[in-house]
């Protein structure tokens, strides 16, 4: 026999070894950056999106200037960075700093304990709080404790039209719902569609349904839901934006064939720019990716932007913004102490100071930060951000996209039937008795 | 003939001397408890346990099971991988068969064509939804591009356009490594078979049906067992392309699994998903195997 008790037991004895080294080098390769090192180096982790050079500008400041408590960033793609940042939480390998989009995974973050709580830390240092516009520094609190301060750039949803498809038509942008939907025809007639969609990408259709159930029922709609009150989406003011929904499918508002158009390709702003599409409901930061693909097009002017209309009867607030208000920083609980002041100290001095800001506006986005009317007419696309500006500083509320506010299991749920019921596979209220199960 | 007994006998007197042979697959067999048995183990484990991958893990006892077995994305997921198992087995399987013959041949244009219809290999599947996505784009695609409107369709809206499109894809990617083993098997096939048949009067047709598939049944097993395998676990490809949609339309299990476990983060309902699809691909491979019959090891060139 191949087996004899000989080398049976030399097997196991060599697999012992083995497992030993195996344990060994798991050993070694567990001293993350916060392990018990006991020095003030702090890192941070964030994402390689437009801000990163603004991020990595500010560590070498802080590095040059306090050498003995060094940052160290280091820079993810979004969609790596989701996984990874949770997995490192888990394991106690969390960076100092620790990026974030707010909203239901925060809260999750909060729930777990792993983030320190900054109100003591803001309340002595209240020229913090001040200097940030409200409606976007509310979104980094849980439960009235802030967890999370904005890092980078405000980016509400607005209606974003071609110019020059409208004066063909002799139209003005819509004001209204009824407006909007006296366009439909319009545009339809003309051979061109009334709203460019990206449905295959999901979270474009979400801001359609977002904005309609604000303006009708207000916020505390979503507030109800958040909270996981039963029969949250059964709300009255849920039932009729999904009905007002399917009138514009049925009416044609979007352009045919949406649900096979991904936002990412760039498609869907292209069916504006190129005239093919009238109008399309998109974020303010597809103002730089249409100045990159479309430059002719941002130059000749025929490029407007309205806020989402009004619906008639409805309670919200005319100036309520959906979108990403910003990205945050909140404080791994995991670090140790002089780690975390020098996450605060980072987070006070070199963070949104005023080079940061004049880099994140050089990008040309709206830092979240209140008075910087000047640096901002000092840029390029000073109009574009000043009225950016004015939108955000005059939001009563300015909410998350409601796929990041609510936890990721009840966002699957409601993306994936939000879809359907933009196909027109379900009605209304069975879309909101399916997502009352998961409250 | 006399040469398989004295192949046989000669090792068994060396392992004798020096130990067994077993140690050989020492490193496999550590590997292999290390990073597939012993994770697998974990999964079942975790399967019972409720965790979100940053607290605590605590006992569930089986209310993943349960809820998972009463929710009714769980059957539409297991049934659509069925239905892609099955269509990318049906479709891919006798293309790759063909296109195996085919460029088995020696003729130097044939050599040309199967360097070029390797290339689909070479590529990541995200590339290739991404690449499909915009082809596929109902304004600025394939059908704009070619002028062709017919192709002007809801492909990724519609869920049997949305379930055809994948399984197209699909096929597109892997049908050049089903392909690639075909065409290992094919020239495998000794010609003096080809040559006697000739001489029988036996024609092209009759050559492939009476010579070349029976001689190829063990490489349509092991195709067939990679095939359904991994069609079980087709997942980013289906991900970037449909995202699972529309609604759940192309939502397969492996999918449910990932946006349970890494979007949901409930990580114990997704190992509970991951238990099945181990299950399910651990018995389909069986079943292969065990329809290849118990011969399996011996020779189909007897009599040569």
């Amino acid at each position: 026999m191949i087996f004899s008790h000989q080398s049976f037991t030399r097997r196991a004895r060599g697999g012992a070894i083995a497992l030993v080294a195996a344990l060994a080098l798991t050993a070694c390769g567990s001293s993350g950056p916060n392990q018990g090192d006991g020095t003030a180096g702090a890192s941070l982790w964030a994402t390689t999106t437009g801000d990163q050079p603004v991020i990595e500008q500010a560590i070498d400041q802080w590095n040059s200037a306090n050498p003995d408590s060094p940052m160290r960033g280091d820079f993810f793609s979004s969609d790596a960075y989701k996984p990874k940042i949770r997995t490192a939480i888990g394991a106690g390998q969390a960076p100092t700093l620790i990026y974030s989009w707010g909203g239901g995974v925060l809260t999750s973050y909060v729930d777990n304990g792993s983030l320190v709580d900054l109100s003591g830390f803001l309340s002595e240092n209240p020229d913090i709080i001040n200097r940030y516009l409200p409606s976007v520094l509310q979104n980094g609190a849980v439960d009235g404790a802030t967890y999370a301060l904005p890092i980078n750039k405000v980016n509400p949803a607005f209606i974003y039209y071609n110019k020059a498809v409208f004066t063909d038509a002799g139209v003005e942008p819509p004001r209204t719902w009824d407006d909007l939907l006296k366009l439909v025809p319009t545009f339809n007639e003309k051979g061109i569609a009334p709203f460019a969609l990206g449905g295959q990408s999901k979270w474009p259709s979400l801001m359609w349904f977002e904005y309609l159930v604000d303006r009708i029922g207000g916020s505390e709609v979503f507030d109800r839901i958040a909270a996981g009150e039963p029969d949250a989406w059964t709300d009255p003011a849920i039932i009729r934006a999904g009905e007002m929904i399917q009138e514009l499918v049925d009416a044609g508002g979007f352009i045919d064939n949406f649900s096979s158009i991904p936002s990412t390709s760039g498609s869907e702003l292209a069916l504006m720019y190129t005239g093919k599409a009238a109008m399309v409901l998109q974020l303010s930061s597809q103002y730089q990716t249409m100045k990159a693909s479309a430059p002719d097009f941002v130059a000749s002017g025929d490029l407007g932007y309205v806020p989402f209309p009004t619906v008639e009867g409805g309670t919200g607030d005319p100036g309520f913004l959906v979108g990403t208000p910003s990205n945050f920083f909140s404080i791994s609980s995991q670090a140790s102490s002089s780690q975390q002041e020098t996450a605060k100290t980072f987070l006070r001095d070199s963070v949104l100071n005023h080079d940061y800001v004049q880099g994140v506006i050089d990008t040309g986005a709206v830092p979240p930060i209140a008075g910087i009317e000047d640096q901002l007419a000092g840029s390029s696309d000073a109009d574009f951000l000043l009225d950016v500006y004015d939108m955000v500083r005059d939001a009563p509320r300015f909410q998350l996209s409601w796929d990041q506010a609510l936890s990721p299991e009840q966002a699957d749920s409601m993306l994936t039937n939000l879809e359907l019921l933009f196909l027109k596979q379900i009605t209304p209220s069975q879309f909101g008795d399916t997502l009352n199960g998961t409250l | 003939m006399t040469l398989v007994p004295r192949a046989i006998k000669r090792p068994r007197k060396t392992f004798a001397k020096t130990g067994s042979l077993a140690w050989l697959t020492f490193p496999a067999l550590l590997f292999f408890l290390t990073f597939a048995a012993l994770p697998l183990l974990g999964v079942v484990v975790l399967s019972f346990m409720n965790w979100d991958g940053i607290g605590a893990i605590t006992w569930a006892g089986l209310t993943n099971w349960i809820s998972l077995l009463q929710d009714p994305v769980t059957g539409s997921s297991l049934w659509i991988t069925i239905l892609v198992v099955l269509l990318s087995v049906l479709v891919q399987g006798p293309i790759s068969l063909l296109l195996g013959v085919f460029s088995a041949g020696r003729q130097k244009y044939r050599a040309v064509l199967s360097v070029l219809y390797f290339i689909p290999l070479l590529l990541s599947s995200a590339a290739v939804a991404i690449a499909f996505l915009s082809l596929l784009d109902p304004n600025f695609g394939l059908s704009a591009g070619l002028g062709l409107p017919f192709l002007k369709q809801n492909w990724l809206g519609e869920p049997g356009l949305a379930m055809g499109v994948v399984i197209f894809v699909l096929a597109w990617q892997h049908i050049p490594f089903h392909t690639l083993i075909y065409q290992g098997g094919v020239r495998q096939i000794p010609a003096s078979l080809y040559e006697a048949a000739e001489l029988d009067g036996a024609n092209r047709i009759q050559q492939f049906f009476q010579i070349t598939l029976p001689q190829l049944k063990y490489t349509v097993i092991t195709s067939t067992t990679l095939l359904v395998v991994g069609s079980l676990t087709y997942f980013d490809l289906i991900f970037v392309l449909t995202g699972g949609g529309p609604g759940y339309a192309t939502r397969v299990l492996p999918l449910q699994m990932y946006l349970t476990g890494f979007r949901s983060n409930d990580m114990g309902a997704a190992s509970a998903y991951g238990v099945i699809l181990a299950f399910l691909g651990l018995t389909l491979a069986l079943i292969l195997q065990r329809l290849g019959g118990k011969s399996r090891q011996s020779s189909q060139l007897e009599g040569q």
